[in-house]
């Protein structure tokens, strides 16, 4: 794929963007971001790779599952899942086709693997429901889109702090 | 010369509407790792709003049998995109035929998507005019300078 020139094995290449350029560092945060909005991807692949994240993106929901190793067609790939280095955050669009952000933030929660990864929702809109059904759903942080650089530092405080 | 041309048009775009704070955040996350960083998101951006328009054009050209929730979606991808670039005006228009386009306003809709067309044709030759100053400045060996809107 283009864009951060990872090369990836051919399962991930379609779906997902993988950089495999730097090693993970046990103080970086891997984080995978999900949203159906290329923009928006490639913006916040930018923002954390800054933040020094390192950085897999996923264009739905079904992807991101697949990643995480709860695909259902995946559900006994362990040796995917080993390749995988571990998550430590997941930040999702909440309005995407398919599968929503809270669908997915669902999923993660009932995972035994997973519910312990911290998932934030971001969104355009501010809505008083959708922000207390999601934090009710066990997300970590509710936060409006776009992001700016000073959102996702707040952000690495706030899990870092929580992580220590 | 160039460096106060490129200063005062940008105060312009801004002051004007055309673009807002998002841009600014987009310009902070230019570095020596991606010099083009911003090039490439609003080329992005152009060809979501050729991309998108069309789609919208073709749903509203079926008249009495308007596919509202496609034009609904796709109003949404571009009013999404022209919030993460900093594209105020695009971004505004679009949230006025997404009302349109809720309420089924079939007049509204297809007049606010010419606006659509126009607005984001006149930012992309906007901004292709502030790159040129850009690349103008960098030719003659000079710095970007460092706008404070």
């Amino acid at each position: 794929m283009n864009g951060s020139g990872g090369s990836c094995s051919s399962l991930m290449e379609v779906a997902y963007d993988d950089d495999h350029h730097h090693g993970h560092h046990d103080d970086e945060l891997h984080v995978l971001a999900v949203d159906d909005n290329l923009i928006d991807r490639k913006l916040v692949e930018k923002l954390l790779k800054i933040s020094s994240c390192k950085v897999t993106t996923a264009e739905n929901g079904i992807r991101a599952l697949e990643y995480l190793g709860l695909g259902d067609q995946n559900q006994h790939i362990d040796a995917l899942t080993n390749n995988v280095m571990k998550v430590n955050l997941i930040i999702t669009d909440y309005c995407m086709p398919g599968m929503t952000g809270f669908e997915l933030l669902k999923k993660v929660k009932e995972s035994s693997n997973l519910k312990e990864v911290p998932v934030v929702i971001v969104s355009s809109e501010n809505i008083p429901t959708r922000v207390n059904k999601c934090l009710a759903s066990g997300a970590q942080m509710f936060m409006q889109k776009p992001l700016k650089l000073a959102d996702v530092e707040k952000l690495k405080c706030h899990l870092m702090n929580c992580r220590s | 010369m160039e460096k106060r041309q490129f200063r005062d048009y940008t105060i312009s775009l801004y002051h004007q509407g055309f673009l807002d704070d998002q841009f600014t955040e987009l310009k902070k996350l230019q570095d020596e790792c991606s010099p083009d960083f911003v090039a490439e998101v609003v080329s992005l951006f152009f060809e979501d709003c050729e991309k998108l328009i069309s789609n919208m054009a073709r749903a509203l050209d079926q008249t009495g049998n308007v596919d509202y929730k496609l034009v609904g979606s796709s109003v949404h991808q571009l009013k999404g995109s022209s919030s993460s670039v900093g594209a105020k005006r695009v971004k505004g228009l679009c949230v006025t035929l997404k009302e349109c386009c809720d309420s089924q306003n079939y007049e509204g809709c297809v007049r606010c998507l010419q606006q659509v067309d126009i607005e984001y044709k006149s930012l992309k030759g906007k901004l292709q005019d502030l790159f040129n100053l850009e690349q103008q400045i960098v030719q003659a060996g000079g710095r970007i300078p460092q706008v404070d809107i």
